[in-house]
């Protein structure tokens, strides 16, 4: 579960200039819950993704992750925070080169320090979820498609199973065909695992797949609404 | 993030740029082979320069003469011009000072020598019946001077090979033939064996003829030019040397040390002399090999650097799925280290060939010691350490989101 609460964040700009990306946002997500958070650039959107992905901390306010508080660690702690809990799927997928697809799928899990034998084991069952075909997997990554990619990279992300999957823009990449498939896989691991998704992105199109949309703009939230979600024919996936 | 996970991580990271990594380590091939086969040179040196020392004849503690040296004047004089030792203070020497073996007392000159219509100028040799054992000198064909050649003053004479050969010819027998030196006709009776014409004054261009002789018929006086001692044993030599001064002090009836007709000489010394010079060559080739490990080292440190920038990405994503600094770290070290260690290796390899080679091909006598592969080792581990150092805190330190986000 997470809870966000006043959360502020403060850049600074040059010597003096101050840039308020997070103006004092707050909200809570709970487990099993498919979320989009939706806005232009600009909108804070990405800081927020950052500080819900334990990559940053806030300036103020506090933020919760299944109860603990994460908004002061250290770098370290954060690290520590995001292998157990987060799994991260970026817009340009982020996959090591030269590298197949099984490795890549388990690299979480070395920092994780989990044992040979059960990487391969866990990694192959998120490779499964995620809809990859089992040929695929002693695949260097750059041998596949963008929509295979995507999709090895929502592996990685669920490999170890965390409370959280952020969705960094995970379509930008792709055609829309591609696209919808994608986002097919994330509706299918919600219904069906029950995992909880963050998905950030600017498009209205792509926040309907989702089952509620937080809508982000100049640093506030101005729409907090749960909506019917457009759902991708399983078929297709 | 276990050993054998950083393990393969360094092996794909290598091999993904298989060129680049291998000139980056040829950096520190060149330097660690260059460690490894300068010091084995200057250590071969060493040990050449001691055994032609050696050959001289082991354990040698040598007198020659000087000029008595008053208070207020001083008679320059050459060394060889000083007659103040005789053929009687070598067998006081060897009467009389403990741990002496052998005692040869030698009176040598240049002349001109001729034999059947060649001449050649060598060193004219007067010695007694020790002199073959005191200096290593053995015979060839014929024989050595004896003690009645001596108390006939005999003109026989035995010559060393290079003289032969300048006199005789190449491999020539020369027993039995008659040479001139200076004038006076002397029986050959005897030729050395070759000592190799290394050292400080060659050994095998000289004529040997018994020291009566040499006094009566060549110098025309009773003098002698040094005195050759040989000791029992390494350890007894300063003690000798200091037994002979004394008493070559008493015989010469000089109170004051200082004002001494004659100078001792111990082969140890020079020897130590010699270490210490061939020392300060073998340090100074080695830091000059050290230098290039040196390069090598930066070399390693830009690629460390080249990989970093061009990994961000890479290393950003490392971090958003949970690796610490930590991790990082020794990734990236090991890359560093990895790279040098397998340079060693190339490198002590390469060198020992060089140093192998050095010796095959007859230059020099060159001994590749464990110490200097121990430290070739060490130093290429180090610099990895502390080349790779820089490049791996610089990845640990990158921010992930900033990194995720690198073009």
């Amino acid at each position: 579960m997470i809870e966000v609460k006043n959360v502020k964040k403060t850049y600074k700009v040059g010597e003096t200039e101050k840039l308020d990306a997070l103006k004092g946002v707050s909200f809570t997500i709970e487990d099993g819950e498919f979320v989009a958070i939706m806005g232009p650039s600009g909108s804070g959107k990405s800081t927020l993704m950052h500080i819900l992905g334990c990559l940053d901390i806030p300036t103020s306010g506090k933020y919760f992750l299944d109860g603990k508080d994460v908004s002061s660690l250290s770098d370290d702690e954060l690290a520590d925070i995001r292998k157990g809990k987060i799994g991260f799927v970026f817009q340009s997928f982020n996959l090591l080169p030269r590298t197949t697809v099984l490795r890549n799928t388990m690299l979480p899990l070395v920092y994780a320090g989990i044992d040979g034998k059960k990487r391969k084991e866990k990694a192959v069952a998120a490779l499964k979820a995620a809809g990859l075909d089992e040929l695929h997997f002693s695949h260097l990554s750059n041998q596949l498609s963008g929509g295979q990619i995507q999709r090895v990279a929502i592996s990685r992300a669920l490999v170890n199973y965390p409370s959280l999957i952020l969705a960094d823009e995970p379509t930008g990449n792709l055609d829309t065909k591609t696209g919808e498939i994608v986002l097919g896989t994330f509706q299918k691991l919600n219904e069906e695992q029950g995992r909880t998704i963050i998905l950030i992105t600017h498009e209205h199109d792509v926040a309907e797949h989702a089952k509620r949309t937080i809508s982000i703009r100049d640093g506030l939230i101005v729409e907090d609404k749960k909506h019917v979600q457009r759902k991708i024919s399983h078929q297709n996936i | 993030m276990n050993f054998k996970d950083i393990l393969h991580e360094t092996y794909s990271a290598l091999s993904a740029n298989k060129v680049r990594s291998g000139l980056t380590m040829l950096g520190i091939v060149i330097g660690i082979s260059s460690v490894i086969a300068m010091v084995s040179i200057g250590n071969g040196a060493q040990g050449s320069i001691k055994s032609s020392i050696q050959s001289a004849g082991s354990n040698l503690v040598t007198v020659t003469p000087g000029a008595q040296q008053g208070q207020g004047f001083q008679v320059s004089t050459g060394r060889g011009a000083a007659r103040t030792l005789k053929p009687a203070d070598a067998e006081a020497i060897a009467g009389e000072v403990a741990s002496v073996k052998a005692v040869s007392a030698e009176l040598t000159s240049r002349y001109q020598v001729a034999a059947r219509g060649t001449n050649t100028n060598t060193s004219i040799v007067g010695v007694t019946t020790a002199y073959p054992d005191v200096r290593n000198v053995v015979i060839d064909e014929g024989s050595w001077i004896t003690d009645q050649n001596l108390r006939n003053l005999s003109k026989v004479a035995v010559l060393g090979p290079t003289a032969r050969n300048d006199l005789f010819g190449e491999g020539a027998s020369a027993t039995g033939q008659t040479i001139r030196i200076n004038n006076v006709q002397f029986k050959v009776i005897g030729v050395t064996v070759s000592k190799g014409g290394t050292g400080f004054n060659n050994q095998d261009d000289m004529i040997f003829i018994p020291l009566t002789s040499a006094q009566k018929f060549l110098a025309g006086d009773t003098y002698v030019s040094s005195i050759s001692v040989q000791v029992v044993d390494a350890d007894s030599m300063k003690q000798v040397q200091q037994d002979i001064t004394d008493l070559l002090l008493a015989r010469h009836k000089i109170s004051d040390p200082a004002l001494a007709d004659f100078s001792t000489f111990n082969q140890a010394d020079l020897t130590a002399a010699i270490s210490t010079v061939t020392q300060t060559f073998t340090i100074l080739l080695g830091s000059v090999a050290g230098i290039s490990l040196l390069v090598g080292g930066i070399g390693i440190m830009n690629m460390m650097l080249t990989t970093v920038t061009e990994r961000t990405r890479e290393i950003g994503l490392r971090k958003a799925v949970g690796a610490k600094r930590r991790d990082i770290n020794r990734q990236f070290l090991a890359e560093a280290v990895a790279l040098t260690f397998l340079g060693g290796v190339v490198g002590v390899i390469l060198g020992w060939l060089i140093s192998y080679g050095v010796t095959y091909f007859g230059i020099l006598e060159t001994q590749v010691t464990l110490s200097s592969v121990l430290l070739a080792f060490g130093v290429s581990a180090a610099i990895g350490i502390a080349f790779g150092y820089y490049p791996a805190r610089r990845a640990a330190g990158l921010n992930p989101i900033d990194a995720l986000r690198y073009e």
